[in-house]
């Protein structure tokens, strides 16, 4: 059986696909971390996101998350979907569902995923303002 | 010996391309092909601080580089 669902697609992500690859009866709780685009950043309009990645390797580091939540945490199942190109306000940029039988555990390792995920993963975000564009983290 | 090299983020912005071939001698380490990066591409400091990357891996420093190894700048990531 297959524990976890990796996908990094230009598509619109699928919320429903996640929740599905996750869900079993062994379970009693899922919980899910959707990133979505902010219309606003240090008070400055954004007007859209570019998600430019390194594909084989965030690939492999996201399935690295994925392998070590399910040894550091008692889950079911983790699904990590992320998407690439440009996103407009409110679109979604990542999701993560984790199941598991007991809550606490789901809760956690959705948190260590997404944490790790913005360490590790290499995916850079470009924000795009009505006066120019500027890649996130890239300066102090 | 000869080593692909890939930029992505800022870094290719900085460089103005994203993909190139350098030529390193040989037993090179990650180290010495940063000092290479350096002398080459000196805007590549106006930037907080990169990682490299060796055949889809983070590398440490110390890493000996082989001929047509495959060597990413990865810029502060931002993904999520």
């Amino acid at each position: 059986m297959k524990r976890t669902s990796i996908k990094i697609t230009p598509k619109k992500l699928n919320l429903q696909e996640c929740y599905n690859f996750v869900e079993d009866d062994s379970c009693g709780g899922i919980s899910a971390f959707i990133g979505t685009v902010r219309n606003n950043t240090q008070e400055k309009e954004v007007k859209q996101l570019d998600f430019s990645t390194y594909k084989p390797m965030a690939i492999k580091e996201m399935q690295k998350i994925a392998d070590l939540a399910l040894e550091k945490f008692p889950i079911h199942k983790i699904a990590i979907h992320h998407a690439e190109g440009m996103l407009q306000i409110a679109e979604i940029p990542v999701i993560i569902t984790v199941s598991s039988k007991h809550r606490k555990a789901a809760f956690k390792a959705c948190e260590f995923a997404i944490d790790t995920l913005k360490e590790t993963v290499p995916i850079w975000k470009k924000e795009y303002f009505s006066d120019g564009e500027v890649w996130v983290n890239a300066h102090p | 010996m000869k080593i692909q090299t890939l930029f992505f983020g800022i870094t290719s912005d900085l460089v103005a391309t994203n993909n190139l071939e350098l030529s390193v001698s040989e037993n090179s380490s990650v180290n010495d092909f940063k000092i290479l990066l350096k002398e080459k591409y000196p805007q590549l400091k106006n930037i907080n601080s990169y990682a490299i990357a060796v055949n889809e891996t983070y590398a440490e420093d110390n890493l000996v580089l082989k001929n047509n190894d495959v060597v990413a700048v990865i810029p502060p990531v931002s993904g999520g």
